[in-house]
């Protein structure tokens, strides 16, 4: 029961909100009623038994319980318009126009007038289906800053009166990349997630992110970026139980057990990689780091990496993103292809740039401790650890500094 | 639906005369496409003065009612249909006067 419970949640919750959204014109009443709808699931089914169509079940269930809410609030609402939501009670929705919604819904939570951290929090919630409890503690703030976060959300989105629809063509493209960059911070902070307190991989951010993202694609599958974010996350999340020892360290790439990465995520990334790679559209950010990770999960060991194709890639990439951190981690790559010292002067050069990011400091010492100069090595490592967030990241970087001997 | 479209600027009727032509052009392509209600250009807040008349014995202070550096120059008041609409004229009315400016609707 439970099961079939968190099942109709996963795959019903967004579904529900979106029609509740068109129907009602209303974010809140719209959370409110679908979230009322699955605790009345809660309820019924064990006593009652699954219903034969659980979407249907909820999305009715949910229609009332806002309707209820609109009578208790009746003054705000003419009566013509209540008899119209009372008209169409019953009306099924065709399921392409359902998937539409479920897409203006994403878009509505990701509009460009929200904070990113905002457009984070309300894309969880309202798409997502995650309580605020879980979002306070996925991005370490307490519930009430959370739910405040929200709640804003919403009222802002009613009184500016932020449009619940698909964007315009011309505006579609910039609000997608928008939407893929909100999904892409989700399942970083799942993928390395920053605090001392908290798990290094959180499993359930990145699942949702991945989730969400698989949504996206459905919606929009000629977009390359998503597919391209989409095999991104799968090549990523493919690492993951190879990505931190039983210790709870930080296994660098070239050290991890290939044997233990996820076979079929990889098959499933590489069959998207190949399918951008065959449209022969210039790629995006997404698609060519989605290309990276493709090269280094096609490499059965890490001496067998093609490291001058990922420098090409790389080269592609910083022509699109000439950012610090493109340019650090292309110079990674670098050291594999041609040498500690030459990837060393390309680091050294980002220092004003980059001085604040752990990353850097970690890539450094690295590269110092390659070329033997373990004092300086050891200053870089102290930086590294000073500023990494993430416990395993720590006891990685601690173990390589202890082990400089 | 209406929205305020606040010009943000540390000076007053500073703007030059190319941006005054952009400006004029601007607005007339506004009132073409039916979104104009009304804009203007506001003096210093060194010339404003605050009436507290709460009691119904009018108190009349200099000056603004809060100091700021950068504080309400000029506005628009555009009619949209959403804030997509909304956003996109204020992008323009930016650019084409050469400042930021804020958005906020109307209730």
């Amino acid at each position: 029961m439970r099961s079939a419970i968190t099942q109709a949640h996963q795959e019903e919750w967004a579904r529900v909100v979106a029609a509740l959204c068109k129907r009602f014109g209303d974010l809140d009443i719209a959370e409110e009623a679908a979230a009322e709808a699955f605790a009345t699931a809660v309820e019924r089914w064990p006593a009652d038994g699954v219903p034969p169509n659980p979407g249907g079940w909820l999305t009715t269930t949910a229609n009332r319980k806002a309707i209820d809410r609109i009578r208790r609030e009746h003054n705000r609402v003419d009566k013509q318009k209540e008899a119209q939501m009372l008209y169409d009670d019953e009306q099924p929705e065709p399921p392409d126009a359902i998937d539409d919604e479920r897409l203006r819904l994403i878009f509505t939570c990701c509009h460009p007038a929200l904070a990113l951290e905002t457009r984070v929090a309300l894309t969880l919630r309202m798409v997502g289906g995650l309580t605020v409890p879980e979002i306070a503690r996925a991005f370490l703030v307490q519930e009430t800053t959370m739910g405040q976060r929200i709640t804003r959300a919403k009222g802002k989105i009613k009184a500016a009166r932020i449009p619940y629809r698909v964007p315009s063509k011309q505006d579609l493209p910039g609000r997608v990349s928008g939407v893929l960059a909100v999904l892409f911070l989700v399942f970083n902070e799942g993928y390395l997630a920053t605090g001392p307190d908290t798990d290094p991989v959180r499993h359930d951010l990145t699942a949702e992110a991945i989730r969400l993202t698989r949504l996206i694609r459905a919606l929009l599958p000629d977009d390359g970026e998503v597919a391209g974010l989409l095999a991104l996350m799968l090549l990523t999340e493919a690492r993951r139980t190879a990505r931190v020892s039983a210790s709870g360290e930080l296994v660098a790439l070239g050290e991890q057990d290939r044997g233990a990465w996820d076979a079929a995520l990889v098959a499933e990334g590489h069959r998207l990689v190949r399918e951008r790679l065959a449209a022969g559209v210039a790629p995006g950010r997404y698609q060519i780091l989605a290309a990276i990770n493709a090269v280094h999960t096609s490499a059965r060991d890490v001496r067998d990496t093609d490291w001058s194709q990922i420098v090409a890639l790389y080269d592609q990439l910083v022509r699109i993103d000439p950012s610090p951190i493109v340019a650090l981690n292309r110079a990674v790559a670098v050291a594999e292809l041609d040498g500690p010292e030459v990837a060393l002067a390309t680091v050294d050069r980002l220092d004003d740039k980059l001085a604040g990011y752990h990353a850097y400091h970690a890539t450094r010492a690295d590269l110092l401790r390659r070329l033997g100069r373990g004092q300086e090595s050891r200053s870089a490592y102290d930086r590294a650890i000073a500023l990494a967030g993430n416990t395993a990241e720590t006891a990685y970087l601690t173990r390589r500094r202890d082990q400089l001997g | 639906m209406q929205y305020l479209v606040s010009v943000i600027d540390d000076k007053t009727n500073s703007a030059t005369p190319e941006e005054m032509d952009a400006i004029n052009a601007f607005n007339d392509r506004v009132k073409a496409e039916g979104h104009w209600v009304f804009a203007g250009g506001l003096a210093a807040p060194s010339t404003a003065t605050v009436i507290d008349n709460r009691s119904g014995d009018p108190v009349f202070t200099d000056g603004p009612f809060v100091e700021t550096k950068e504080y309400l120059a000029g506005f628009w008041v555009f009619e949209a249909p959403d804030l997509d609409v909304a956003l996109r004229l204020a992008a323009e009315g930016s650019k084409h006067c050469n400042r930021r400016v804020e958005v906020r609707p109307f209730l």
